[in-house]
């Protein structure tokens, strides 16, 4: 183990979550608001929205009734953090998620789990009716609740998220209005995924400090990543933002890593070339968590064509850009490796992912563009022939 | 206000106008394909995007609202360069089988191809080759064509609450399909056409059966009859190159004398003698309940419209016994037309073809119930849209502005201005009370030149109350009485009405459904587009051949006096039971 792991450790560190939240009651919301201000605490999800403003923007509502939900349908290829948190820290997530309900006066709370976890059920249950009756106790007019969800990548987007819970087919709503306006149930509501959410707990508990040490000016703090692929020590580790890809693959590389995958199928691909100049945080490529580890015996094509894919298959369908663009990118590959397009029709492709990138309904459309342009710009040749 | 600057130009908007509509301000046409201004917004298909400053992304204008200061570009080269993408990728997923299309010539995915000149596709062919669903007799889908706007998903569960057609799966498997994916045949489908009108391709469309009408006036043997409903006359110009809302019911007599019908009659004529049937039902339901105080089925409610009948057969079904038993003008004229009408002409019924020119889908399954036989055979043989008979017009090369004018046949060709204004929502109501009210006081219906306003326009539930004052004798229960009725159109509002009738607060003595938004005027068999304008311009059409009717009240239709004496004897007597009435079936929820 490296410096860089063994600095951090907010996330898994024990802490007294009902010490914290007798804290929590006798702060003002605007203390509250301040602290996490102070500490540049963006959305872990991998927009980078800062949290602050989106807890402020919904606490700025006037409505008879807001919600908080934990978007716990992690869904990144490449990505299984979110499980481990809350197998292990499940109390400091609904913490978070009280302080949350505090500040923007929501008296229910939901955690949306992906389907695949539904083994965490009974425990996330029990855990959570010990921490509801505490909220009680404390006075705190929150309960949390816990949703299942039913196994589409999309619902990870926040207004698809909202739509499955209101029981409708998992597909991205039109913004504005956002959901801190009007969410679930029309009603002004807060997503925050669930790293975000115990970062707020680790925030409030060190009153704003500590976690601004980490990271840089536009990537304050540290984040958990999923660590897999070619890498010899696959697994989550908590690490601070703002390092350069070479600093990350000398860490978990096992020195024949020819590229790295930052983000998932939505993400960028990273060449050998540009590990120096590239800094995994919002001033380079920013991450939901997943990052994959790929040495010089894997094929770049298969790579493409694995993450085309699973977008294809994981669009929501509804939008033009989306489901046929997606689809053309998987055949077009495909014609010009058996050489039934010319070479040159991946520049076509190419132009194609650029209006998916702007023209797409949501966000998972308008990432696609990240690893299709990114690998075949670097991996032309691998793509081609 | 908000202040906004579209392609340069400064124009101030309400708050909550769309991209879209403020750049109509200002005369600056966006390409739309899955907006219609009778649905929720979805701005899915992306082709009406535009350029914010500022935006990291392009907005789709029918679904962004303005706001202030925003710089908009409607025309840069990035819009261009991802419009033109966009169409080429649905290009790319559909059957671009125009030549061969139904809808060539009226589809917003060609003409958006034409408008971009997309010649040639540089992306994959995609297409699926699907099944064609003709499985109902009366709405054909076709999947390869479909471009996933969702209009029709949208129209049938927001305009009609019926919920027959949903999406299914994502990604590239993604499509429009049914509960269970069932053929459209075996679902809650009421074949109102709604999804039809609103479809942008030739996904869905009506089926088709231009051809055995042809087959049928090629035949020497056959003696074709024709009936047209009363919104034909207002919405068949569109069809031929009009503008919405003329009224040409003279030249499409002559049309149809052209294309080789041998009788030429008209549905005006049963929509009179419904009006007659059901106004004496009403009464007999009212003495019953009010004079008699008999449990009788109050409000009693129309069944004219077949779209609406097959949606209370499914939804509703434990409150059938509210419909009135009169079959609707179409099906009252198919067994008078292969009964007394052969009679009169001596043409024998099995060699008669009965054809109606309807504003409706749901129509045509209508006409193949097996209940509809009461002349011994199929009262009514084809019906087709007004859609299909604009075909028919062109195909034979009638130049229809141009056309002299023409009156119906007699015997069942004479109507009134009642039976003109079935056409529109609130019309059966309005002959309705025209007859009952002077048949319970011989008086005229106190309103101004007998248009009863309230029951008219586009509001979606309207309700209207009538005073009933100086009765005759055999109606002096019903002095005093405040006669309460309403009126629906379109589904969800008929769902409104129903589920106050379930809850048993329903006020009313008499209640009229139609199945489309307006009524007939906006059937699912009318021309394409349709949208609140032209709804409104077809009603005032009817509004204004009514005023310019000889008669204009159904029970003062001379051949409906002489039917009644020749051949039906009395309302609600035997050969009318026969006839004219009918029965329903309950059939399930899904
Ligand atoms: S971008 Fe893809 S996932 Fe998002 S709305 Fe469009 S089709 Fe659905
Ligand atoms: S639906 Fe339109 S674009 Fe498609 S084949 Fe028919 S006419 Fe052509
Ligand atoms: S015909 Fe009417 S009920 Fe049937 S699918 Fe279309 S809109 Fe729905
Ligand atoms: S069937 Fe027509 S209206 Fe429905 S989604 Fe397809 S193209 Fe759109």
């Amino acid at each position: 183990m490296n410096a860089h792991q063994e600095r951090v450790n907010l996330i898994f560190e024990k802490i007294d979550t009902l010490g914290l939240m007798e804290k929590v009651m006798k702060l003002g919301n605007d203390k509250i608001l301040e602290y996490i201000k102070e500490s540049g605490l963006k959305g872990r999800g991998g927009a980078g929205f800062p949290t602050y403003l989106k807890w402020k923007l919904a606490a700025d509502q006037k409505s008879d009734m807001k919600y908080v939900i934990c978007n716990a349908d992690e869904g990144e290829p490449g990505t299984f953090k979110d499980r481990k948190i809350l197998e292990e820290q499940a109390d400091k997530v609904f913490t978070g998620m009280a302080i949350c309900a505090k500040v923007i006066g929501a008296p229910e709370g939901y955690v949306y789990l992906r389907g695949e976890y539904n083994y965490l059920v009974p425990l996330l249950t029990t855990k959570m009716n010990t921490f509801n009756e505490e909220m009680q106790k404390l006075g705190l007019n929150f309960t949390l609740y816990l949703r299942s969800g039913s196994g589409a990548y999309i619902c990870g987007e926040e207004t698809a998220l909202i739509e499955s819970m209101e029981g409708y087919r998992g597909e991205a709503r039109n913004k504005p209005p956002y959901p801190v306006e009007k969410g679930y149930l029309g009603k002004p509501t807060v997503i925050n995924n669930v790293e975000t959410l115990v970062y707020c707990a680790m925030i409030v508990l060190n009153e704003g400090g500590k976690f601004k040490t980490f990271g840089t000016e536009i990537s304050a703090g540290s984040k958990v990543f999923s660590v897999s692929g070619d890498a010899d020590v696959e697994g989550i580790y908590e690490l601070e933002l703002g390092m350069t890809i070479q600093e990350f693959v000398d860490l978990f590389g096992d020195g024949d890593t020819k590229a790295v995958q930052v983000g998932g199928a939505s993400g960028f691909c990273v060449p050998r070339k540009k590990f120096k100049e590239t800094i995994i945080g919002f001033e380079g490529v920013p991450t939901g968590g997943s990052m994959m580890l790929f040495n010089s015996t894997r094929s770049m094509y298969h790579i493409l064509m694995n993450y085309m894919e699973f977008m294809q298959e994981e669009s929501c369908g509804q939008c033009t850009p989306c489901r046929v663009g997606c689809q053309q990118l998987v055949k077009g590959i495909q014609a010009i490796k058996h050489k039934k397009r010319p070479a040159s029709y991946l520049d076509d492709l190419v132009k194609l992912a650029k209006t998916m990138r702007v023209a797409s309904k949501c966000g998972l459309g308008q990432s696609v563009a990240n690893p299709f342009i990114s690998i075949v710009e670097n991996f032309r040749e691998e793509i081609i022939y | 206000m908000i202040y906004v600057t579209i392609d340069g130009t400064p124009v101030s908007v309400p708050e909550n106008t769309t991209i879209l509509d403020a750049a109509k301000l200002l005369g600056v046409h966006i390409p739309t394909l899955c907006h219609h201004e009778d649905l929720c917004v979805a701005g899915n298909c992306r082709v009406c995007m535009v350029e914010v400053k500022g935006s990291r992304t392009l907005q789709a204008s029918c679904a962004t609202p303005v706001s202030d200061g925003m710089e908009i570009y409607t025309n840069s080269r990035l819009v261009r360069t991802a419009r033109k993408h966009v169409i080429e990728l649905l290009l790319s997923e559909h059957r671009g089988d125009c030549l061969r299309c139904y809808r060539n010539g009226n589809c917003e995915l060609q003409a958006l191809a034409n408008e971009y000149r997309i010649d040639q596709g540089i992306f994959i062919d995609l297409h699926k080759e699907d099944q064609v669903d003709i499985s109902s007799p009366a709405i054909q889908k076709d999947d390869s064509k479909c471009i996933r706007c969702q209009r029709c998903v949208r129209a049938c569960t927001e305009l009609q609450s019926v919920g027959a057609l949903c999406v299914a799966h994502k990604g590239a498997d993604m499509r429009i399909t049914t509960f269970w994916d069932k053929a459209l045949a075996y679902v809650v489908c009421t074949n109102c056409g709604q999804c039809v009108t609103h479809c942008p391709t030739g996904a869905l469309t009506e089926r088709n059966y231009v051809e055995d009408v042809w087959d049928a006036i090629y035949d020497p043997t056959k003696h074709v009859v024709v009936q047209t409903a009363p919104a034909i006359r207002v919405s068949i110009g569109e069809e031929v190159g009009m503008e919405p809302g003329q009224r040409v019911t003279k030249k499409l007599v002559t049309a149809l004398r052209r294309l080789g019908f041998n009788s030429v009659l008209d549905t005006d004529f049963t929509a009179d003698l419904t009006i007659v049937e059901e106004g004496n039902e009403l009464l007999h339901r009212l003495t019953k309940a009010i004079r008699d105080k008999e449990d009788v089925a109050l409000p009693m409610i129309t069944s004219c419209s077949p779209g609406w009948i097959k949606y209370i057969e499914h939804e509703f079904s434990n409150h059938l016994d509210h419909l009135s038993t009169c079959k609707s003008p179409q099906q009252m004229f198919g067994p008078l037309a292969k009964t007394y009408y052969a009679e009169k002409i001596g043409v024998d019924p099995k060699d008669m073809v009965v054809v109606s020119i309807m504003p409706c889908t749901a129509k045509k399954f209508e006409a193949a119930r097996p209940e509809m036989m009461a002349s011994g055979l199929r009262d009514v043989d084809y019906v087709l849209t007004t859609r299909e008979l604009g075909l028919m017009i062109r195909q034979a090369g009638i130049d229809f502005t141009k056309l002299e004018d023409g009156d119906y046949d007699s015997i069942l060709g004479t109507s009134t201005g009642a039976g003109a204004i079935f056409g529109a929502t609130g019309g059966v109501m309005e002959a309705a009370l025209r007859t009952a009210y002077e048949l319970v006081t011989g008086r005229e219906i106190p309103f101004e030149n007998l248009n009863v306003k309230p029951v008219r326009g586009l509001a979606g539930v309207k309700e209207a109350t009538l005073k009933i004052e100086g009765t005759l004798e055999k109606y002096k229960f019903l002095e005093g009485v405040e006669l309460r009725v309403a009126i629906g159109h379109g589904l969800a509002n008929a769902r409104k009405i129903m589920k106050q009738l379930e809850r048993g607060e329903s006020p009313y003595h008499f209640i009229e459904i139609m199945a489309c938004p307006g009524g007939c005027v906006g059937g699912g068999g009318q021309p394409i587009p349709t949208t609140d304008e032209i709804r409104m311009k077809r009603a005032n059409a009817i509004y204004d051949e009514d005023e310019k009717m000889q008669y204009r009240k159904s029970h003062e239709n001379p051949e409906i006096i002489a039917v009644y004496e020749n051949f039906l004897k009395e309302p609600l007597g035997h050969k009318s039971h026969e006839l004219l009435h009918t029965t329903y079936v309950k059939r399930e929820k899904n």
